[in-house]
Order: C-alpha cells, then structure tokens, then sequence
C-alpha cells in the first residue's frame, strides 16, 4: 500500500505541476495514470507539437514541455503507478481516502486531486451496434498474446501505424490477414506502407480498401464481418478475430461513477480551491468545470496551485496557512 | 457589419444554431463552435490531431482542400462521408458567408 499526502490521478501538465506547487508547502504527492507513460495529452497526441500559450516560452515543443516538467519536480520526489487506471476511491475510518487501480494497486492519502485531463485514453470503438456482444469473443482492440492469432483467420480494421504494423506481424503468424480501410493511401511510417504493398502483391496480406466494417455475427463467437465497399455494396467475409485499430480517445471512465457532480461530462467544483463536491477530492485541469472554466494548461497551473492551500490545511489541519516564495529561499526539495 | 459572417450549426439532436463569426480573429469552425458553447470537444487544440471536431459541410462552398494531416486524422474518426472535414482546419474568412455545416455523430 501507498501512503502520501496527496494522490494525483493523472500525469499530465497540471498533474506533474501540482507536485510543485504541493512540494513548496512540504506536501509529497504520488501520481496514478493510466498510460504508460508521463505527460498526458502532451506525450499521447502531440509530443512533436509545439505550444504557444505557457508564460515565458514564446513556443515549446509538447514533449519538452513535460521533461522540463519533470526537472521542476524532481526536487520533490514524486512516486508514480502507471499504466493502470485508477478505479475506485473509499473513505477509511481514520478520514483518509484510499483509492485503488484497474490493478489492485491501493494508495492511501488524505487528499485527493483529480487531474485527469479530458479521461483516460482508451481503444476508440467503431460504431457497430453489437460491437460490445463480441468483445473478447473475436473482437479484440489491441493485440496482446500474438499467438492466439496462429492459423487464424483475422481481419484488420484502421489505416494508421498500428494497424500497419500489426498486419505486416501477423501476416507471417494468421492463416490469412484483411486490412480494411476507408481510403486508398494509408497514413503511418513510408517503410510500413512500402511493405504492407509488398505483402499485398506477394498474397501475404488482403488489402480491402475504400471499405469499412459494418457488422458483426457469429452465435456467441464472432463469425461474420459485413464489409461495406463504397462503391460496390456490402460483402459477408468469414473471420475468426476482428481487429479495431483507430487510435485511443479520452474517456472519462470510472471516475464518472464515484458520485461527483458531473457536468457536460466534466466534474463540477467550487473556484475558491477547486473542491468538488466532496471534501478532500478535487479537481483541476480540463476535467474540472465551473463557469467561465477554459481548458488550458496555464488555467490548470492556476487551479494546482490554489487547491494546494486548501490540501494544506486538510494533511495539516493544526498549523497555519503556509505561503512560499521560491523568490526568498529558493526550492527545498525532499531529502 | 464588416468582419462578421452568417454561419450555420446544425448540432447532433438536429437543432439549428445560426452563429456571428468574426473573420478578423483568425478562428476556426472548431474554435467558433467551442465560443457558442456547442458540443464540439476540440480535445487537440486544433492540431488536427483528434478529429473530436468532425463536421460535415451541407453548403457549396469552396474549401481549402483537406492536408494529408486532416485525411490521416479522417481516418481515425467514425461516420466519414465525403463532405466530412475537421472543423480545426475550416479557417472562418468573409469568402464562407452562409457556410453551413453539421456536426457530426461521436462514437459511445
């Protein structure tokens, strides 16, 4: 178990800023993201990306953004659970929060600041109806155990560097690989189209394009995709896997249910410290909403830094209010 | 008035929104839609990165023709039609006067 003043769930800009601002007032914080990764955003859609609008930086690159970031907190001595979403959060008996990953990796703080951006990244899923009555029933959004696609039949769906890669892998393990795609040219890495091309001519990989899937059938396993072409109708092809491949998309997952005000699927808080409607669980960043709310990484620097004061006097309810300027003695970081 | 535009929304419940664009603040549809509060995510920051803006256009206007980065970025959305495009990269200039588009559907 993980114990620590305040539990950061997401890794993002104003998540990594938080163990800053907290770190001034002696607070130690401890991040949970779902991703592999640090960075959020930042590192997942556009780490090459640079940004105009952090004060002092007439421009950064997304990625620089997140390594200077984590140079700014390193004094501070952060811990990190990533790559598991976190699930659950429970009050215990001593008025402290226990919140618990998709895991079982439990942490324990009194405070609680939710920074998770616009949600945890998932698959995104295409819109077949009965897409969901297949999922691990042939329907698989990501390839984890390779082998179970030996001698299979699979169909890829997805134009991107994933669903390039992964039909040029399992070309030499399935039976027999389709990639279908909507257009002709495919985006991705030139050497992973050159070979998908190569692989197509040689009879290796069915390349299907300008087509989508449509349906799904089988009688409790996935049997049947419906490919529609653009041009020239619907086509029934027999498939043992289907495999989705459209990138992931933010979602706000479990921490929808943990019965905070929700509202235009953000979570509603007060602007004095960004409390939600629960004492010792807040909210800053993009996934935190209240009037006049813009979602900008310099506006969630702003809302990390005021919510610390208030997480202050929650881990520390007998001093009093404490203020730093790093103007005066510098940063102290953490033995 | 000079530097305002007339410009069409239909929203995903099918509702009509006739919306003021300013063409002198060198906004997008993504950014003008976000302005009037409509439903449109722009989870990028209109980098075409996240196709969270996707809109089809209903009038006859003339485009700027999609960049490989929106087509590669059509490819990760849902419900692609020919007269799909990002709202990101719709540039609101004085020539797209009565532009009307539709949002389109997002996935669960």
């Amino acid at each position: 178990m993980i114990e620590t003043d305040i539990i950061i769930i997401g890794a993002g800009p104003v998540g990594l800023f938080t163990v800053f601002e907290a770190g001034l007032l002696k607070l130690r914080c401890h991040l949970i993201d779902a991703l592999p990764q640090i960075g959020g955003q930042l590192s997942e859609i556009y780490p090459k990306k640079p940004i105009y609008d952090i004060p002092g930086y007439p421009d950064i690159l997304a990625g620089d953004l997140v390594d200077n970031l984590m140079k700014q907190i390193e004094p501070f001595k952060p811990g990190f659970t990533l790559g598991e979403r976190a699930e659950t959060y429970e009050k215990l008996e001593d008025g402290r929060f226990k919140v618990t990953t998709i895991k079982g990796t439990e942490h324990v703080a009194p405070v609680i600041a939710i920074a998770g951006g616009l949600g945890s990244f998932e698959p995104r899923k295409p819109p077949i109806s009965n897409l969901a009555d297949f999922e691990d029933k042939g329907v698989e959004y990501m390839i984890r155990e390779p082998e179970l696609y030996r001698d299979k039949t699979i169909v890829i769906a997805g134009g991107g560097d994933s669903a390039l890669d992964w039909a040029i892998f399992l070309a030499d393990v399935a039976k027999e690989v389709s990639l279908v795609h909507r257009r002709t040219s495919f985006r991705g890495a030139l050497d992973s189209v050159e070979k998908v091309q190569e692989l197509a001519e040689a009879g290796k990989i069915s390349l299907i394009t300008n087509a989508q899937v449509v349906g799904l059938s089988g009688n409790g396993k996935l049997d049947t995709v419906t490919i529609k072409h653009k041009k020239a109708g619907e086509e029934q092809k027999k498939t043992d896997h289907f495999i989705p491949l459209f990138g992931l998309t933010p979602k706000l997952g479990p921490i929808g249910d943990w019965g905070l005000e929700i509202k235009k699927n953000a979570i509603v808080v007060d602007t004095f410290d960004y409390v939600t409607n629960t004492p010792g669980i807040f909210a800053i960043g993009d996934v935190n909403t209240y009037p006049g709310k813009l979602k900008l990484i310099l506006c969630g620097f702003h809302e990390a830094t005021l919510m610390v004061q208030s997480a202050f006097k929650i881990v520390y309810p007998d001093k009093k209010a404490s203020f730093k300027y790093t103007t005066v003695n510098g940063v102290n970081g953490f033995d | 008035m000079e530097d305002i535009i007339k410009v069409t929304v239909i929203d995903r419940e099918g509702v009509t929104h006739e919306l003021d664009a300013p063409t002198d603040m060198n906004m997008n549809m993504m950014e003008l839609c976000k302005s009037y509060e409509l439903p449109v995510e722009g989870t990028c920051g209109g980098m075409a990165l996240c196709a969270s803006c996707h809109c089809y256009v209903l009038s006859e206007h003339e485009l700027r023709e999609a960049s490989d980065d929106e087509e590669d970025m059509l490819d990760q959305a849902f419900f692609v039609e020919d007269n799909s495009r990002l709202g990101c990269q719709i540039k609101l200039v004085n020539e797209l006067d009565g532009l009307k588009v539709q949002l389109a559907p997002v996935g669960d």
